[in-house]
Parts: C-alpha cells; sequence; structure tokens
C-alpha cells in the first residue's frame, strides 16, 4: 500500500485535503454509476461527511482512496434502494412487463424476429478501449430509464447479484430478470443505433 | 425446443447471471448456429458487462476519466459542509 504509517496517522484528519485530493475521482466514480451530476455531487458530499464520523475505524491498511471509494461504493447502493422503492408495484411492473413493451416489441415482428438484425460493432477488445465507444455507452445509459440503469449498475458495477439485487430493491426474481434484460436491450439498442451508423468510427 | 430470437435474446441475458438449464442451453445453442443476427445481439449483450466495468473504472488510466471533475461552486459547497460537521463533531467531543 502507498500509505506510510508513519506519515498518515488516524488522528490526522483533513477533510479539506481529502476533498482536494479525492474529491474528482470519487465524483467520477460516482456519475459513472448515477449519471447524474447533482446525485453524484451529494454522494461526494455524504462519502466525505460519514469518513469523517468514521475516521476512528480506518485502519490505514488501506489506501485513504480505497477507504473512501468504499464508502461511497454503499452509498451509493444506498442511494439507489431509496430511488427505486419510491416506485409503486404499478411502476415496477410496467417495467418488468417484457411482453407489452412497446420498445421491444419495436425490435421483433409478431413471430419474435429481428426486425432490424443487431449490427457489427468491432473488435471487443478494440472497441473497448475506444474512448468514443465508451462515450456513447454513457449517452446510452442517461437515456435509459433510471430504474432500468440502476439495477444495470448495481448488476455489473456494484458487484451485486441478482438475489441481493431482489432484496436490496424489495422486487421478485423474475422482475429483476426482465428488468436487466430491458436494460441490456436497450443499451445494445441505442449503442447499435449509434454507433452503427457511422463505420468509420469502429475500430 | 425451437426458440425465436425474442427469447433467445432474453436467455442470453439470463446466462449472464445464472446457470441456464440444459433445456434452454440446448435451444440457445441451436438458434445460434443458424442465426447471424443473435450471434451479433449475443456479443454485444456480453460486451455490456466490460464496457460498464471499464466506463466505470475509477483507474487513472480509464479512457472516460480526467474530463469529468467537481465543479468549484460544488466544492465550495461540499467543504462548507465538511468544515460545518467539523465543528459540530468538535462541539459534542
Amino acid at each position: 500500500m502507498r500509505t506510510d504509517p508513519r506519515t498518515t496517522t488516524v488522528t490526522e484528519v483533513d477533510p479539506a485535503r481529502w476533498l482536494e485530493e479525492y474529491g474528482d475521482a470519487l465524483f467520477r466514480y460516482a456519475l459513472s454509476r448515477l449519471h447524474d451530476t447533482s446525485h453524484a455531487e451529494d454522494m461526494v458530499q455524504e462519502t466525505l461527511i460519514a469518513a469523517l464520523q468514521s475516521r476512528n475505524r480506518y485502519s490505514g491498511l488501506a489506501s485513504e482512496r480505497t477507504w473512501l471509494t468504499g464508502i461511497l461504493k454503499h452509498k451509493i447502493i444506498d442511494f439507489i434502494r431509496k430511488q427505486v422503492r419510491e416506485l409503486t408495484v404499478d411502476d415496477i411492473n410496467a417495467l418488468s412487463d417484457a411482453a407489452t413493451e412497446n420498445e421491444l416489441d419495436r425490435l421483433f415482428d409478431a413471430r419474435g424476429y429481428w426486425i432490424r438484425p443487431p449490427g457489427d460493432w468491432g473488435n471487443p477488445d478494440k472497441v473497448l478501449h475506444n474512448h468514443q465507444f465508451l462515450d456513447t455507452f454513457e449517452i446510452c445509459m442517461e437515456n435509459l430509464k433510471p430504474a432500468l440503469a440502476h439495477i444495470f449498475v448495481l448488476k455489473e458495477l456494484s458487484g451485486l447479484t441478482n438475489e441481493e439485487i431482489c432484496n436490496t430493491l424489495n422486487i421478485t426474481a423474475t422482475n429483476c430478470g426482465v428488468m436487466l434484460y430491458r436494460a441490456r436491450m436497450g443499451l445494445r439498442r441505442c449503442l447499435d443505433a449509434r454507433w452503427c451508423q457511422d463505420d468509420n468510427r469502429k475500430p | 425446443m425451437k426458440l425465436s430470437c425474442k427469447e433467445v435474446s432474453f436467455l442470453i441475458s439470463e446466462s449472464l447471471d445464472r446457470s441456464l438449464s440444459l433445456r434452454e442451453r440446448l435451444g440457445v445453442r441451436i438458434h445460434l448456429l443458424m442465426c447471424r443476427a443473435c450471434q451479433q445481439m449475443a456479443r454485444q449483450t456480453r460486451l455490456l458487462r466490460d464496457a460498464a466495468r471499464r466506463h466505470g473504472s475509477s483507474d487513472e488510466d480509464s479512457p472516460s476519466s480526467g474530463d469529468q471533475a467537481l465543479s468549484e461552486e460544488a466544492r465550495a459547497r461540499i467543504l462548507a459542509n465538511l468544515q460545518q460537521t467539523t465543528r459540530d463533531n468538535t462541539d459534542h467531543e
């Protein structure tokens, strides 16, 4: 670990320095999960306040940044839980009813075959290192319905299992599976439309 | 079991979250052998996971990092609230 125990002691706390040194990194971390500037700012603030209040528990074994990121990670899951729990049962049912969903119907014909077959995104290894692709991914995350974006983040970035997601959000396993499906199909369709439009950008 | 593209797309998503049953796996595999569109869809869907992780990575070398930062306004507001909390804590101690 980079932290030298001789120079950084548990009592040596300076939230202003945390903000200075880690504020932007924490903000980016939150923004990439919440896709909303003011929510991400709130998360940074809550994290630093929580860190201040629990500084006695910081062992100094992990780097400060890792410690703060760990707090932020939990703050984000908590935030998403509150957001999704504000939805009514009807909202959840509408979000997880694949059969009546218009946007999915537009992908497939009545027999369940592609109306417009998915395109070629190029070499996956190259695409993942292409910042234009990742910028497009960001735009598509912003375009997703918030609850679907939230559940996708819990699954793919917060590392929760489906079971943990169900418990956290208080939804059924079936709802969870369908919402993840709809999130993935929404993202995939958005990226397909934007990324395959301009073949020159493909690596 | 003959599956439609729509059914296969759901099972591909499910396969990222749980192990499919033998019957489901076979159905998907047979469909993919014959359907190029669904082969693309499966590649795209799997790529989303890696794209999310890459995009959400806090690594310094992550392509999406560096261009986003706290605004001066937000920074000042957060600092003021932190100082308030520090004062409150000191009062209690």
